[in-house]
């Protein structure tokens, strides 16, 4: 049985609190991704992220699940913010252990990489002239292709 | 029947959500966006370029991403949004 934890929130990520939530005397890994807010353009006052509530639940869990199933995994933990964020501000977490690195590690890069294409959120970019939607990535889309085998 | 906007769809129509009883005439996602459209100048932006043929929404029915031609009774909750841009 994995242990599976899945949140969608305002409140910020502490990344060593999390950690420690899967430290456990069966595991040998902890593999982690953290996504932040980064301003390439120079203008970028804020990320507003919105969702769709219970289908984002629901798709991270079916995500995560797929991964449990391809791996060997102790524990899944995600975390997804929303709301408006500030220029190098968490936006997701993405966690897993495991009795070795490779497991883990091949999950977090699997469940992040669905993320991006399967799970309900949609950010605006707050800059002086007020705010727009950010455009989907067909590189995102292609990211999954890897896995596909 | 309960339909769901967001991101810049909901710019456009300007509710976050609407009831709305689904017309005998309409059974799938297709008919359904032609039955909207007509329901205000706003919902019409909305799904201006879905009518022509550009560009790419998606839908999703009781919570699971769905196609055009799916099938839809009164009782769903069809939602409509841009593709996603998370993580």
């Amino acid at each position: 049985m994995t242990d599976l934890f899945i949140e969608v929130r305002e409140g910020d990520i502490d990344p060593s609190f999390e950690i420690a939530e899967m430290r456990d005397d069966k595991i040998g890994a902890i593999s982690s991704f953290f996504g932040t807010v980064r301003d390439i353009t120079g203008d970028l006052k804020a990320l507003h992220l919105e969702h769709y509530e219970g289908m984002t639940e629901k798709q991270i869990e079916a995500i995560a699940m797929k991964a449990m199933a391809k791996w060997d995994l102790q524990a899944v933990r995600v975390i997804h913010r929303i709301g408006r964020l500030a220029p190098q501000d968490m936006i997701v977490m993405v966690a897993a252990s495991s009795a070795h690195r490779e497991a883990s590690l091949q999950a977090v890069h699997y469940i992040m990489d669905y993320l991006k294409t399967d799970a309900p959120f949609w950010k605006a970019e707050e800059t002086e002239n007020g705010l727009s939607w950010v455009e989907a990535r067909a590189a995102d889309d292609k990211a999954k292709d890897k896995w596909r085998s | 029947m309960v339909i769901r906007y967001f991101a810049w769809l909901r710019d456009h129509t300007n509710c976050a959500h609407e009831t709305i009883s689904c017309p005998a005439h309409v059974t799938n996602v297709h008919e359904l966006i032609s039955h909207l459209a007509s329901q205000s100048g706003g919902h019409q932006a909305a799904f201006a370029d879905t009518l022509a043929g550009v560009g790419v929404i998606r839908v999703a029915i009781n919570q699971e991403f769905a196609s055009f031609d799916d099938g839809i009774t009164d009782q769903d909750e069809v939602a409509f949004f841009p593709p996603v841009t998370g993580g």
